[in-house]
């Protein structure tokens, strides 16, 4: 990892770079040593970043003029959509931008299940992204809040009102949370003060996720430990660079058909209904990306244990390196936890289908079994599978097609000695 | 390049799931609406008879808050004349104050005032309605599920009761409402404008008329987003192009596909 030290060659350089190292880092950047297969699935790191510096300008400029008050936020959004100066389009893009970068995270999620990306050493660069996923879903919500439309209004009251499940305490956090006996101003500014702030703890969580990523390196597709640099490796520029520029390319292409020609497809109509307290909306909703977690709330009859199973919903993930038993990363070699890979990919797509539907009859027996199914893959499938499992024998190195390669270095190395 | 088709394929379940939000599938009247598509454009004399209707049908009941009378002269709108815009911004009493004595006082419109409400609140409007207050305007048709679609249908969708269904004194019934009751009584009736063109004033065509109209006072930028979207779009696809060719020479230095 740490190459051969970078010396810069002006006087200036040289004396900048003893003080602080930038220019080490940028060289360490530059050359990173990269595995050469990498796939598209992996080029949705690049994307994430450049939807929060997206989503950090784009809403920057919005709270220029947006008004973080009961009375006037929903006029200031049409303010911005009508008088300000391209205000539809910074606005359409934050809005969807959102969207997008939650598309770009269960892409980038899924990868790593396929992979085994978690898996050690990389379980820091996991649990951080989890963290990141975590503060991602308050944002997007918070963010959803400030229009004041009738769903922000109203997903605020339901989402809120979820502490009031806690025993004893409840009632009084969701007061506290509220600032008020009722979601109303004070709830407004400060969910837009936290709105404002998650995204640049987002952005300092990256710095540590990439920091972590580039101890250890990329995982791969076939998923075994490779030497760096060595001839399964690329220097990041310009190999990676232009591809994840291509891929962010076509990214955008999907990006710019939403914001410009559909705006409002991902949206809810009811939130260009001005908030009202009185009146009730037939059916809350979440936005698309929390609706699996929506259906695993609702699909418990118990308002606590519906709390504690949608947030271990997500804990559970935070876990993951140590349910799953298999030392094989890659599922390309496992051909018995690639089909749980993808009932679990259509568990959480059902889980999202029933979460927008209303929670009665056969949905709710979907969300149901949906959510039972969710947990057996984590708590018992994988633990399970691990252990059991006939994986198939995986290469030794990414060029070399010879068979025998390990999920550990050490023993790669000892291998690669041995066959020399 | 496949994994794209499957990510495709995953973006089109995603919005077919969020289509499905609509409580109900009912099927609403088309008509051929010049504002959809690529090159979607607001039919000038549409927007104009719309207003047309908007200010002598609707605007008795329904306000437009957000819309100012100089937008009626904006590109990408009706496209009034600015003189046009302002005989028809002085048409309208304008409450203004307070003086210098402290007093409120009435002024001719002018071009920079919000469309005047038909009601002093919201309570008010409710009072006068039977209860039912009539939804202000400026954005109703984002804010319906159905869109403009909805709004469409809804005008044309009077009908008597089918039998087995009462109705309420002040309720009315219309086939694309939710639950089929409504508290607004038909508002169109046929020639109840009179349009200076010489268009026909059917209740099909009044109600497209302002249904448009509508389309435009919920996104008035719809025209120049459209326009810009296409660039974009051939932009970024131009570049993608280029950027693939690219990427294949820089790779083609070592034996790995890309």
């Amino acid at each position: 990892m740490s190459d051969q030290e970078y010396i810069p060659k002006s006087k200036f350089g040289k004396w900048f770079n003893d003080r602080l190292p930038l220019l080490s880092l940028a060289s360490h950047l530059t050359d990173y040593p990269t595995p050469k297969n990498l796939n598209y699935w992996w080029t949705f790191g690049g994307i994430l970043t450049f939807c929060l510096i997206t989503q950090i300008v784009t809403g920057l400029t919005l709270a220029m003029h947006y008004i973080a008050h009961a009375d006037m936020a929903f006029e200031s959004v049409e303010h911005i959509m009508r008088d300000v100066n391209y205000g539809w389009l910074i606005r359409y893009i934050h809005a969807n931008g959102a969207s997008m970068f939650f598309l770009a995270v269960y892409i980038h999620i899924f990868r790593s299940l396929f992979y085994g990306s978690y898996k050690s050493p990389r379980e820091i660069i996991w649990i951080i992204g989890i963290i990141i996923y975590l503060l991602m879903m308050a944002a997007a919500f918070m963010g959803y809040v400030l229009p004041w439309g009738q769903m922000s209004f109203w997903g605020a009251t339901v989402i809120t009102n979820l502490f009031s499940a806690i025993p004893l305490v409840g009632e009084g956090i969701v007061t506290w949370l509220w600032g008020g006996y009722s979601v109303d101003n004070p709830t407004l500014t400060r969910f837009f003060t936290l709105h404002y702030l998650i995204p640049f703890l987002i952005l300092g969580l990256v710095v540590l996720h990439i920091w972590a990523l580039h101890v250890p390196g990329n995982n791969n597709p076939v998923g075994i430990d490779i030497k760096k640099p060595s001839k399964d490796t690329v220097p990041f520029h310009p190999y990676i660079v232009i591809k994840d520029g291509f891929a962010l390319l076509m990214f955008m292409i999907v990006f710019a058909f939403f914001v410009f020609y559909a705006p409002n497809i991902l949206g809810h109509a009811d939130n260009y209904i001005e908030a009202n307290p009185l009146v009730t909306p037939a059916h809350i909703v979440p936005e698309w990306y929390l609706l699996p977690f929506y259906a695993i709330l609702r699909s418990v009859p118990d308002k606590l244990l519906g709390v504690i199973a949608m947030l271990s919903a997500i804990l559970i993930l935070a876990a993951l390196p140590w349910l799953d038993t298999s030392k094989i990363r890659s599922a390309v070699f496992r051909p018995l936890y690639k089909q749980f890979y993808w009932i679990l990919v259509a568990d959480v797509l059902i889980l999202g289908y029933v979460g927008a539907m209303p929670a009665e009859g056969l949905y709710l027996l979907i969300a149901r079994v949906a959510t039972a199914y969710y947990f057996l893959h984590f708590l018992v499938i994988l633990p399970v599978l691990g252990l059991k499992e006939k994986t198939l024998p995986v290469p030794l190195s990414i060029t070399d097609p010879v068979l025998g390669g390990s999920p550990n270095i050490a023993m790669a190395k000892n291998k690669e000695s041995l066959s020399q | 390049m496949k994994y794209f088709t499957k990510f495709l394929i995953i973006l089109i379940f995603l919005s077919s799931n969020v289509n499905s939000y609509s409580a109900e599938n009912i099927e609403y009247l088309k008509t051929d609406w010049s504002f959809k598509g690529l090159f979607g454009k607001f039919d000038r004399g549409a927007l104009q008879r719309g207003y047309q209707v908007y200010t002598e049908v609707c605007a008795s009941c329904h306000s437009m808050k957000y819309l100012s009378y100089r937008n009626l002269a904006e590109k990408g709108g009706p496209e009034f004349s600015e003189a046009q815009a302002k005989v028809i911004a002085a048409s309208f009493e304008v409450t203004d104050g307070p003086n210098a004595d402290g007093e409120m006082f009435k002024r001719p419109g002018k071009l920079s005032d919000k469309f005047v409400m038909p009601y002093e609140n919201v309570e008010a409007a409710t009072a006068a309605n039977g209860g039912a207050y009539p939804p202000d305007m400026s954005v109703l048709i984002k804010a319906r599920s159905g869109g403009a679609d909805y709004i469409y249908s809804l005008l044309q969708g009077y009908d008597e009761p089918p039998a087995g269904i009462t109705l309420d004194e002040g309720v009315y019934y219309n086939k694309y409402m939710y639950g089929n009751k409504i508290k607004m009584a038909s508002p169109l009736s046929e020639g109840i404008v009179e349009y200076s063109d010489g268009t026909e004033t059917s209740i099909e065509q009044m109600s497209k008329d302002v249904t448009t109209f509508l389309m435009w006072t919920a996104e008035p930028h719809l025209e120049s987003r459209h326009q810009m979207g296409f660039k974009a779009i051939v932009y970024l696809i131009i570049l993608t192009i280029l950027v693939y060719f690219s990427m294949k020479k820089i790779w083609s230095r070592i034996e790995t596909e890309v």
